[in-house]
């Protein structure tokens, strides 16, 4: 695989000094401090609008003729509760990360307004608003993409995020423009009164461009390509900022304007967004489980947890729309669970990650293992993120994936064709997902952390410091809240699925979280705390098993392993991700379509014995090379024919201004 | 839930820990009586077992507490999942805290915990019997997952004892279309979870070919023990789920009588030594598959899962 060195830990300051040093701790308190205020802040907001009054706030000096106003609603209130909550953890980590890495004064700066950004989204009462804030958390989070940009690899995933970040921020513009035409106002109140009276064809191309400005900014294919490249050159809090708080935007945008502005919506919307959920989840995860660059498999992972949010959107949706309200309210549930759940082990994840490139310097997992000896704190933080990921029972993902196959199995069927061939073929791409998932978690931890040092700085790695490790230890008791105990989410859920009365919210009873998570209507129940107990009680069993014949037995002793005879085996010999992933890369050839190469270079004597042998494969994204690289060179190929038409001369660019000022008085006339 | 109740899951998982070895010698037995040869007898993993956790307690250099406590895991979920099953009675007191998707999850989490196992060792062997195992894994969950689909579309739940009780009460569906299929694409799955032929080769000792034994090559002593204890009654559970769903009858109700957790008892015992037996016997005439042909053959599972899914749909005759 391709070495992706990280060199800025390596790299003194030329004003190293004690004065320096205490000038850079107190920075990187003020900011991570600042950071977690405000998510702290967020987090307080989001929970008073979710259960108390909706939130109004106006300032009409800010804009020119409009005003900015924000009506922070329990929808609202949720996303800015999720991002509060994982500024914390990210606030509390810079702390640490900061000092370590040298940030310059610029990401520090930038940290907390990213943060600000992201918390008045989602509170946005006007399109104008909107507009704006969402602008704002583009720009910062596209500045903290750069902020190593001395390096070319950060310089080129800046260049794609900026260029689909605006692509898409163009796409929304244009939606909520026309929105705001038809619907007769600024405000998203106005709107939605006035919903009922816009016609079909306004609708039609509302969804379709809000879906794909707001599918984009979630990472939903075919327009993910930004996530993978900036997510892994981003510094680490940045990238948990990103994938843990900034993509759930996206879905914000979705469930704001077209399921609850716009809703309920005609049968394809649901069928469209189930369809584009399964392939990204799929996609996701596929990428995911053949990923050797620790962050870029997050970053697929993040594609994944998107995609099922939007498959269980889509599925409340297409439910709800064919009057199954029960079962839609399940859905829905399901696709906030997993947002929720997502938030919490994918900061924890990428804060793991960021502590190993910390320490390393490496997030190629071919190049890192053994880290459990030297990291044994950071080790358990990613194991818990590893396991939430995965969906496993004891894990955070758990719940919300155990919810979204029950809606599926659940949905109604009689006389329906289309529910009764939506609905399997989504349960196999969920399990396909599940199944894949946990394969690319058993690579990142088991290749990543166990076994033995693949290199020396991986042999060099020492562990993390105190606020690092508190940041992580947030997410993580947030993950084990979420795979133990998400009876202390239910209140919750239910306010805010009680303002989505488009999707579900009408329904007599959603899903009831309590010690047992029951479904009203149906037979089916499950308790993540009880088979947690439970699985605890039977290890303790087992391992009382083992104490069979202990007394008779001599006494415990250390032993090589089995080298098959050799002297001792080399770190060399172990298998790396890449070999770990070989079988599905083999599996999933038609989809993955690797470049590989196998060289053997035999001994000039004798041609039976090998000198040498070389495997190079290379992994491109199959969607970005056949999509994006023909959009990119038809611009580029217009681009140059646009260049014919300024070549300099003051002249012809005089007779264009007059000929475009003719032009307008002819319109306007 | 009642005392009774408890007392027969208490029944059931002792029943899985003792039975077990018996299931697993008694299938090598068969095999080798087929093969002409006399064959160890059907106690003789029993005596392996006491002979293994008689011996030293041998840690491998280098690894960590993920290496000594999987097998626990292994054997804990595999013993949870033992007391949420339908296996004597319908009244677990564990039933409604886990659905078929959650006994699905357990089995999976015991799966990774060997996996990361191996990959703990550092060895070559280790990671290649762990993505080997791992791979199949990934494959084998769609087809488990919509088999559990289809099997719940009749009872409208995915919980064991509803799905067990819906089919005693309406036997006429264990011959539609939809639950063949998802019979023939469970017992696909089963083989390949459990690492049994043409998927694995439980008895090989080519290092190569080996999947199951590769992963867990650096065990030795009582964790030995403990880990193929512990895939024994995996292989146990999942015989007896498959019977139970597929055949319920004989099992005890929510709230049972001393006779008919016997009955429930002697009923589960002789549908696992049937199904075993006929899984032995079936071993013998079929070879390993080359590793990389292993997906095809699931993909065929999962393909007769979809079909079981909207076989139920199409066909599926109301129950309430």
């Amino acid at each position: 695989m391709t070495t992706t060195l990280h060199d800025s830990p390596t790299v003194p300051l030329p004003d190293e000094g004690p004065r320096a040093a205490r000038r850079v701790r107190g920075q990187a308190i003020l900011s991570g401090g600042l950071t977690a205020v405000l998510g702290a802040a967020g987090v307080a907001l989001g929970l008073s609008a979710i259960f108390g009054e909706p939130r109004h706030l106006r300032i009409g000096w800010l804009l020119p003729l409009v005003g900015v106003r924000f009506d922070l609603g329990p929808l609202g209130g949720l996303f800015v509760a999720v991002t509060g909550a994982v500024s914390i953890a990210v606030g509390v980590y810079a702390v640490g990360y900061a000092q370590r890495e040298h940030w310059a004064r610029f990401p520090l700066v930038m940290l907390p307004l990213f943060v600000a950004a992201m918390l008045l989204v989602p509170a946005a009462g006007t399109v104008t608003t909107f507009l704006l804030s969402w602008e704002l958390m583009a720009g910062a989070s596209l500045a903290l993409v750069l902020s190593e940009h001395h390096r070319e690899a950060v310089r080129s995933a800046g260049t794609f995020y900026a260029v689909m970040t605006q692509l898409g921020f163009a796409a929304i513009l244009l939606a909520l423009v026309v929105l705001s035409a038809a619907g007769g106002g600024d405000a998203f109140d106005t709107i939605a009164a006035h919903a009922d009276g816009i016609s079909s064809g306004t609708r039609t191309a509302v969804y379709l461009l809000t879906l794909m400005g707001f599918g984009s900014k979630a990472g939903l294919l075919p327009l993910h390509a930004w996530l993978p490249r900036a997510h892994p050159e981003a510094p680490s809090p940045v990238s948990a900022l990103m994938s843990a708080a900034m993509v759930n935007m996206g879905i914000y945008g979705i469930i704001r304007i077209d399921l609850q502005i716009l809703g309920p919506g005609p049968h394809w919307w649901g069928l469209t967004l189930m369809i584009f959920g399964a392939v990204s989840a799929v996609f996701g995860v596929l990428q995911a489980s053949v990923a050797t660059d620790v962050k870029r498999l997050f970053a697929y992972s993040t594609t994944e947890n998107m995609g099922l949010v939007t498959l269980a959107l889509g599925a409340a949706t297409l439910l709800s729309s064919y009057g199954a309200n029960l079962v839609a309210a399940m859905a829905m549930t399901a696709a906030l669970l997993l947002i929720l759940s997502h938030a919490s082990f994918k900061t924890l994840g990428f804060l793991a990650a960021g502590s190993v490139l910390a320490a390393t310097g490496l997030r190629d997992l071919d190049k890192l293992g053994g880290l459990a000896r030297r990291m044994p704190g950071t080790t358990v933080m990613f194991g818990i993120a590893a396991l939430g990921a995965s969906g496993l029972p004891l894990g955070a993902g758990f719940v919300g994936e155990w919810l979204l196959l029950q809606s599926l199995i659940h949905s109604p069927h009689d006389d329906n064709t289309l529910l009764a061939l939506m609905m399997p073929l989504s349960v196999g791409a969920v399990a396909l997902t599940t199944g894949l998932g946990i394969a690319a978690m058993v690579k990142a931890f088991g290749v990543g952390f166990l076994a033995r040092p693949r290199s020396a700085a991986a042999e060099a790695a020492r562990e993390a410091p105190a606020s690092m490790l508190t940041g992580m230890t947030l997410a993580a008791a947030a993950c084990m809240v979420f795979a133990v105990a998400p009876v202390v989410l239910g209140p919750l859920l239910t306010q805010v699925l009680a303002a989505l009365p488009t999707v579900g919210g009408d329904a007599a009873a959603g899903p009831v979280l309590g010690t047992f998570l029951r479904l009203p209507g149906f037979a089916g129940s499950t308790s993540p705390g009880l088979i947690a107990a439970a699985l605890v009680i039977a290890v303790l069993l087992a391992l009382g098993l083992t104490r069979w014949g202990a007394r008779r037995r001599p006494a415990a002793a250390v032993a090589p392993l089995w080298a098959c005879g050799a002297d001792s085996l080399s770190s060399r010999m172990q298998y790396t991700a890449t070999s770990f992933a070989e079988p599905l890369q083999r599996v999933f050839d038609n989809v993955l379509q690797p470049d590989t190469d196998v060289e053997v270079t035999h001994f000039a004597e004798s041609q039976y014995l090998v000198e040498k042998v070389t495997y190079r494969a290379l992994l491109a994204d199959p969607v970005e090379q056949r999509l994006y690289t023909p959009v990119v060179r038809a611009v580029t190929t217009w681009a140059q024919w646009v260049r014919r038409a300024h070549p300099g001369s003051v002249h012809l660019y005089l007779a264009y201004g007059a000929l475009g000022l003719l032009i307008v008085l002819v319109i306007a006339r | 839930m009642s005392a009774m109740a408890g007392l027969a899951t208490a029944l059931q998982v002792l029943a899985v820990l003792a039975g077990a070895p018996l299931v697993v010698g008694g299938m090598r037995q068969v095999r080798a009586r087929l093969e002409g040869r006399a064959g160890g007898g059907i106690g003789q993993p029993w005596r392996d077992l006491r002979k293994q956790f008689r011996k030293q307690q041998i840690t491998p250099a280098g690894t960590t507490v993920i290496f000594a406590l999987a097998p626990a895991v292994v054997a804990g979920s595999t013993l949870l999942i033992a007391a949420i099953l339908p296996l004597i009675t319908l009244g677990s007191p564990l039933d409604p805290a886990a659905d078929l998707f959650g006994v699905v999850g357990l089995l999976f989490l015991g799966t990774v915990a060997l996996t990361l196992a191996g990959l703990d060792t550092g060895t070559a062997f280790g990671g290649m019997g762990s993505s080997r195992e791992i791979t199949i894994a990934a494959l084998v969950e769609p087809t488990i997952l919509l088999a559990v689909f289809a099997l719940s579309v009749p009872g409208r739940s995915a919980n064991l004892a509803a799905i067990v009780s819906a089919t005693t009460d309406h036997p006429g569906q264990l011959i539609s279309p939809g639950s063949l299929l998802a019979f023939v694409a469970l017992a696909i799955v089963i083989i390949a979870e459990t690492g049994r032929l043409p998927v694995d080769n439980p008895s090989t000792h080519l290092e190569l070919t080996m999947i199951h034994e590769a992963m867990v090559l650096e065990y030795a002593g009582p964790k030995l023990a403990l880990v193929e204890w512990a895939s024994g009654m995996r292989l146990t559970v999942l015989l007896g789920l498959m019977a139970n769903l597929f055949l319920p009858w004989g099992v005890a109700g929510a709230h049972p009588s001393v006779l008919a957790i016997l009955i429930g008892l002697v009923a589960i015992t002789a549908k696992v030594a049937v199904l075993a037996g006929v899984l032995a016997a079936g071993e013998v005439f079929v070879a390993k598959l080359r590793y990389f042909r292993i997906p095809e053959l699931l993909a065929g599972s999962f393909l007769l899962a979809l079909l079981a899914v909207t076989a139920s749909y199409f066909f599926a005759t109301p129950t309430n």
